[in-house]
């Protein structure tokens, strides 16, 4: 059984503001009934544009239900501007706190609520360039890395209690894994400065040299540098390399990695047509 | 608060009985039956008949019944004892809905290169027999088939089978956890060569187990040290809760017509009563080939953990295959494997009775789920006016 707080308990048995508010000023619907949560809140404003009202219908289990009550509750009263503010931590933390597993159920009621704010001022509901990474519960990238910024994740385990990511068929998880180093890559305090492309170049020389060719020569290949066009690197695979049917994953995994690393997080590798 | 225990599957109440012929094993007998000296010698005694018991509960010779710490050993140890004595075989034939003793045994076996054959089944949970037949190939170390579903209950054609493997020279395994004490079972007129059960099932405590191995059926043990169970199962008998299974096993065949009767009645009583006052809910699984104390029924559009809350605080216990009971994000994999759709899945309640459920016990579950499950409609996104007119209509 899971540890529900005493706080959880009582909202999922005496849930506030159930319904849908009549002639709302926003309306959004998060989650779908494949990935077993899905939530709908609508609120409107008074004419101090702050929220007088807020509901919601929520289909998911009792942290669910507890989170969407308490994102009711909380929002009451205040304007668009520090409802947008209000974090999926927050509200697991007026519910006292949840299981890390049911994480994912106070990540739904942000969505909601930043949807449903979208939707009043009008603002598209889909993120430009989101792309899907989990097929299974529908999650792009974006919504990964804003748990991993916000939350601070650093396992797939974590984006998945927090996102619901990758805990189907675990086809994405080399996916999530890379976002998730992307976006600590980002947090590092020292964030790189802007290169020129000859700072550039001869960073990724360096890094070459230093870093990634004696490994690739312990195994008899070895890599040249080709071009560099913006951040995209052109390379070319020789010796075992150039035969080996895993250099494609040995390019990705470890060689952009590396130099995203040492270098710069936006750099893609590409392998020249042979 | 009364307990109103509907979750036999998960475990059950230790008969008193049971817990009667247990108890001098703890202080009183506590000598080691390898001793060689009386006081030791007469618990050895007492192993000799519970295995006696438990033989003739499944149709078996004592000499043929190996105890274990549970249903999950047995069954490693059954199918892990096969492809030892085959070490030139390298395929499994299973299927999609086993219990995860045997399912992720199976998947950590693949990792290790051996070709698993996961049968499926059809939306009433049957099996393909046809498509099993075609599955075995001389490639094949062992079949292990459930009798019976844990969450479901449908009852697969394992002696039928088991003929079809033995005719092919291939060992057969069944992991009938849910079914022993439940319907009955006579091994010596069936082709089935290793059977697992567990005693926390019908009505003995946690923490034993049986692993039944046909006479003549090659096997390596699993557990390796002392001369218990002839060598095939080291480690120190578990006396107390051997002689409890003994005893509940007796009991288990004593009670076997009661339990296809009057539990069967309370059961479907429950059922139709539910599926009758309760709109857009359905069995799971076929209601023929089934044991006689489960039912799953699917509650759609609701999700399943907070069907349980809500019956809790009424002190009902039952289990979900919802994604959020299950500890994963998917919903049980049995229902999966059946199609049954997402909107029926997580909303699945598993109610698994005991000859100790009483007729005011299913009245009273009866009479406080319908509104339960209306409260979570009445919150649910999906429960709209579309979804009732369906109903009404």
């Amino acid at each position: 059984m899971w540890e529900y707080t005493d706080k959880v308990r009582e909202h999922f048995l005496n849930p506030r503001n159930v319904g849908e508010v009549e002639n709302p000023d926003g309306v959004a619907e998060v989650g779908s009934i494949a990935c077993g949560d899905a939530l709908k809140l609508s609120f409107k404003l008074d004419e101090n544009k702050r929220i007088r009202e807020a509901k919601f219908k929520t289909f998911g289990c009792a942290s669910a239900i507890a989170s969407s009550s308490a994102l009711t509750e909380m929002i009451k009263g205040m304007t668009l501007e520090e409802a947008r503010k209000v974090t999926n931590q927050d509200i697991a933390a007026y519910l006292g706190g949840l299981p890390q597993e049911k994480m994912h159920c106070s990540v739904m009621g942000k969505e909601a609520l930043e949807k449903a704010i979208e939707n009043y001022q009008g603002a598209p509901a889909k993120e430009p360039g989101a792309q899907i990474i989990c097929e299974c519960f529908g999650v792009t990238d974006r919504e990964i890395e804003r748990a991993v910024r916000e939350n601070n994740l650093a396992t797939v385990e974590e984006v998945t209690n927090y996102t619901k990511a990758g805990g189907g068929c675990g086809n994405c998880h080399d996916a999530i894994r890379q976002i998730i180093e992307r976006v600590r890559a980002e947090n590092k305090p020292a964030a790189a400065p802007k290169l020129t492309n000859i700072q550039k170049i001869k960073r990724i020389e360096e890094a070459l040299e230093r870093e990634i060719r004696p490994s690739l020569k312990h195994d008899g290949g070895d890599i040249e540098l080709i071009d560099v066009v913006g951040n995209r690197v052109i390379v070319a695979v020789r010796g075992a390399c150039a035969a080996c049917k895993a250099s494609d994953i040995t390019l990705k995994h470890f060689v952009e990695a590396k130099l995203r690393d040492l270098v710069s997080p936006d750099l893609i590798i590409e392998e020249v047509a042979p | 608060m009364k307990t109103v225990y509907l979750d036999n599957n998960a475990t059950t109440q230790v008969a008193p009985e049971v817990l009667e012929a247990m108890l001098p094993y703890f202080h009183d007998l506590y000598g080691n039956p390898s001793s060689m000296h009386s006081f030791g010698g007469q618990v050895a005694r007492k192993i000799r008949e519970a295995r006696e018991q438990v033989a003739a509960l499944i149709g078996a010779t004592p000499d043929e019944i190996i105890f274990t710490s549970c249903g999950t050993e047995s069954d490693n140890a059954a199918i892990r004892s096969s492809l030892a004595t085959y070490p030139e075989r390298r395929h499994i034939v299973t299927s999609r809905v086993e219990h995860p003793a045997v399912k992720s045994l199976c998947a950590n076996l693949a990792g290790q290169g051996y070709r698993i054959t996961e049968l499926p089944v059809d939306k009433n949970g049957i099996l393909d027999m046809e498509q099993f037949a075609g599955s075995l190939t001389p490639d094949t170390a062992v079949v292990s088939l459930m009798w019976a579903n844990n969450e479901t209950g449908v009852i697969f054609p394992v002696e039928k089978a088991a003929e079809l493997a033995r005719e092919r020279g291939i060992p057969f395994h069944t992991d009938a956890v849910q079914s022993t004490g439940k319907i009955p079972i006579n091994l010596q007129k069936s082709a089935i060569d290793m059977l697992s059960f567990s005693g926390h099932k019908l009505h003995a405590p946690k923490g034993i187990g049986v692993l039944y191995i046909r006479k003549g059926t090659r096997f390596s043990p699993f557990l390796i040290g002392g001369h218990q169970e002839k060598g095939r199962r080291g480690g120190t008998e578990n006396t107390p809760s051997i002689v409890g299974l003994g005893k509940a096993c007796e009991l288990a065949a004593r009670d076997m017509d009661a339990e296809n009767t009057t539990v069967k009645r309370l059961r479907d009583r429950l059922e139709s009563a539910l599926l009758t006052r309760i709109p857009k809910c359905r069995v799971n699984g076929d209601i023929q080939q089934r044991l006689p104390n489960t039912t799953n029924i699917s509650f759609e559009f609701v999700e399943g953990e907070g069907i349980l809350l809500l019956m809790n605080e009424y002190g009902i216990c039952a289990s979900s295959g919802s994604a959020c009971t299950s500890g994963s994000l998917q919903p049980s994999h049995v229902l999966r494997a059946m199609g049954v759709p997402f909107t029926m899945a997580h909303g699945s309640i598993r109610f698994s009775l005991s000859i100790y459920n009483t007729e005011e016990e299913i009245d009273f579950v009866i009479e406080k789920l319908p509104p339960i499950i209306e409260r979570l409609r009445s919150m649910s996104p999906y429960w709209t006016s579309v979804a009732q007119a369906c109903v009404s209509a």
